[in-house]
């Protein structure tokens, strides 16, 4: 086996070995050392039999890829394990929901006598937020704009930020709004003109 | 009766004068056809053809004698020797062959199909290869379903059926289907992309639609409605099957669907269909035999949270087979399905994470089960339970939930060796783990004889037997040794070319 492999390297086996890689990928390992390539190949998951007339069995170089690279970095390949993406991703998401099991932060109300806790993971956007802060705490919120802010409305919502500022809501984008979000405080009006108009 | 020799050549050459007498023997299959007597002979059909068919055209009765003889021949390999007899049975068997199979779409252009077969009612076509299904095969790729569908619509305006498995398959193509074929009956979808709910919508209003199946095909996310485009008055439909949409669906249309398809039989929800609307549907097709269960838990929506679901459809189900779904399972109302579970024959628990204990009281229960496929969350527990009461399994199917080279090993040797140990009249296994013996394997191989498609797939790479160090060489030639029906195996782990010598030396025949 070792001349053989030697005679592969002469004759550069290499450039013209048939692969089923997508086109312009390469191997990883291109300067693993002949030992590599011994013949204890793990070849590719299936070789059907059942119907010979199909061209199947051009799977059988499917391990070639991965085959190359040496144990210690086995980076994830295409195509392996042979599981269709759908079912791959259906349970991805779930082994990471513990971590982002919902965002809850207080929500106070200038006048109320105790505060509420909302889960931010549960609003799509600022609208449904914004909805259900009416709902929750009975009033009008009004309409936002860049300029004037929430100005028109006897209430103005606002929330403190990573740094511990007090924000106005409605100027970032929503993801950014509830990744930095720390509790959420509903201004009166007259206290809120303050911050939403500035010169 | 007497077979004249001469009569019964097929040669195109023959000149034989059939007004001279003889006797025209035709053995058709049990009832029908056959004629005896030569000129001017009365039999049904084809006698009357010999009255006024002369003497010139002799070959003209023996094809239609033979198109009425080729009409029971349904299997295609039978019907692909009898073309290869002479260029008369050639022709007969192509006016007469009405299911046309195309295992590679690339293999005959379509134009070539229909130059042969006239009377095509039902078209299988098969597109991309299968590693297609692992990313392996580059977008835009090909296998195009628009070549076939636009050329059929001129030639085969009586279509019926179309099953077509790894095709690229566009909305304006079904839209093509559905204004083409008045009389479209059926549409399977396996393993295809490319089209939306804006092409399921032309196909819901084909009149005569029995089957709409989609399975596992990639549905792009449009918002049309496409569930209330189905008939308005009473369908006929048989079999609905769209637990791959990813989309919602609009259930009140839905509920209303179900309510007037009285011959509904088959029907798998989505995952956007929760409990609460499976037991309404439930409720209103009391008759059916397959049902995919949705998610399977509660509604998102925080006001019915509360609600507890109705789960005494199951209950009242006599007729329900086959059980697939739970998407999104609460494990907590499993028990609402024990009342169909000794009738069940098929089980997919493919997408429930859930383990042994939750999947014991089930499956004990299963004792008719035929068809099992499960998570390896179960683990070898949740499979030891399995092989004490499945005693009927055929097919049994073991996914993996983390389907990474290196992830966690939740099933192993133990479970594949307990399924052998009590499924013996196992026919086709898949089975993901990360690590195997050969000890398993060979057993495996002396007690289920019946196997005829072993598929391994030990995830990590190059793993040998973790006892003995050794590659899997001889678990899988034991396998190919024992298994005398096996026509499918796929192999996996450190293999050496000793594994390929016994491949080659067992596997003969089909």
């Amino acid at each position: 086996m070792e001349s053989k492999v030697t005679c592969e390297n002469d004759l550069n086996f290499k450039a013209t070995e048939l692969r089923l890689g997508l086109p312009g990928t390469d191997d990883s390992e291109k300067h693993t050392p002949p030992s590599v390539r011994s013949n204890k190949r793990a070849l590719s998951h299936e070789t059907t039999e059942d119907s010979r007339s199909k061209s199947n069995s051009g799977t059988s170089d499917f391990g070639d890829d991965e085959k190359e690279a040496p144990p210690a970095a086995k980076a994830q390949v295409v195509g392996w394990p042979p599981i269709r993406s759908y079912r791959k991703n259906c349970f991805q998401p779930k082994k990471t929901e513990p971590e982002s099991a919902g965002i809850y932060v207080k929500v106070s109300m200038d006048g109320a006598p105790y505060l509420r806790k909302i889960d931010l993971k549960g609003y799509k956007g600022y609208p449904q937020l914004l909805k259900a802060l009416e709902i929750m705490f009975k009033l009008t919120i009004g309409q936002y704009s860049e300029r004037e802010g929430y100005n028109g409305s006897d209430y103005a919502p606002t929330y403190e930020d990573k740094d511990g500022d007090w924000m106005l809501v409605g100027d970032v984008p929503w993801e950014m709004f509830i990744s930095s979000c720390k509790r959420l405080r509903i201004m009166k009006g007259s206290e809120a003109r303050g911050l939403g108009s500035y010169v | 009766m007497r077979e004249d020799p001469t009569e019964m050549s097929e040669d195109d050459d023959r000149t034989t004068d059939l007004a001279g007498g003889g006797t025209i023997v035709v053995e058709a299959s049990s009832n029908k056809t056959r004629s005896c007597g030569g000129n001017g002979g009365g039999g049904v059909g084809v006698g009357t053809i010999a009255d006024y068919c002369p003497s010139p055209y002799p070959d003209q009765v023996l094809e239609n004698v033979l198109e009425n003889v080729l009409l029971f021949l349904t299997s295609r390999r039978d019907r692909n020797s009898a073309s290869l007899v002479c260029k008369s049975w050639y022709r007969a068997e192509a006016l007469t062959r009405t299911d046309l199979f195309i295992g590679n779409c690339y293999a005959v252009s379509p134009r070539r199909a229909i130059e042969r077969f006239k009377r095509v009612k039902s078209l299988v076509l098969k597109g991309k290869p299968r590693f297609a299904d692992f990313s392996l095969v580059p977008p835009n790729w090909g296998a195009q379903f628009f070549p076939w569908v636009s050329a059929m619509a001129a030639a085969y305006p009586w279509l019926e059926k179309i099953y077509l498995k790894r095709v690229s398959v566009t909305d304006e193509d079904l839209i093509l289907l559905a204004h083409s074929f008045p009389a479209f009956k059926e549409l399977v979808l396996v393993c295809c992309d490319g089209f939306g709910t804006a092409g399921l919508a032309a196909v819901a209003r084909c009149r005569q639609l029995r089957v709409l199946d989609l399975i596992d095909d990639e549905v792009n996310e449009d918002d049309v409605d496409w569930i209330s485009c189905f008939p308005e008055s009473v369908t006929c439909l048989e079999s609905l099957i769209f637990d791959c949409v990813e989309s919602p669906v609009n259930f009140d249309a839905l509920e209303r669907l179900v309510a007037r398809s009285p011959s509904l039989k088959r029907l798998k929800l989505n995952r956007h269909v929760n409990l609460m609307q499976l037991h309404r549907l439930m409720v209103r097709a009391p008759q059916l035999t397959h049902l995919g269960t949705g998610s399977f838990s509660t509604s998102d929506n925080p006001a019915q949270a509360d609600q507890e679901p109705d789960l005494s459809a199951f209950a009242t189900s006599k007729s329900l087979v086959c059980l697939s779904g739970f998407r999104d399972i609460v494990p907590d109302y499993l028990p609402a399905i024990y009342p169909v579970c000794a009738r069940l024959t098929s089980l997919n628990f493919s997408y429930a994470n859930i383990n042994a204990e939750q999947l014991r009281p089930v499956i004990c229960q299963c004792y008719n089960l035929q068809t099992l496929w499960v998570l390896d969350s179960v683990c070898d527990e949740g499979l030891q339970a399995v092989a004490a009461t499945c005693k009927e399994l055929h097919e049994l199917r073991v996914f993996p939930m983390d389907a990474r080279e290196d992830g966690e090993a939740a099933v192993s040797e133990v479970g594949l060796l307990a399924i052998s140990e009590g499924c013996r009249k196992l026919r086709s296994i898949l089975y993901f783990c990360q690590q195997m013996t050969n000890a398993a394997v060979v057993a495996m191989s002396r007690n289920c004889p019946e196997l005829v498609v072993f598929r391994l797939c030990i995830m990590g790479r190059h793993r040998p037997d973790h006892l003995t160090g050794e590659p899997m060489d001889e678990g899988f030639g034991a396998i190919v040794m024992n298994c005398k029906k096996l026509t499918r195996l796929a192999v996996s782990g450190l293999l050496s070319d000793k594994a390929f010598s016994y491949i080659g030396e067992y596997e003969a025949g089909d």
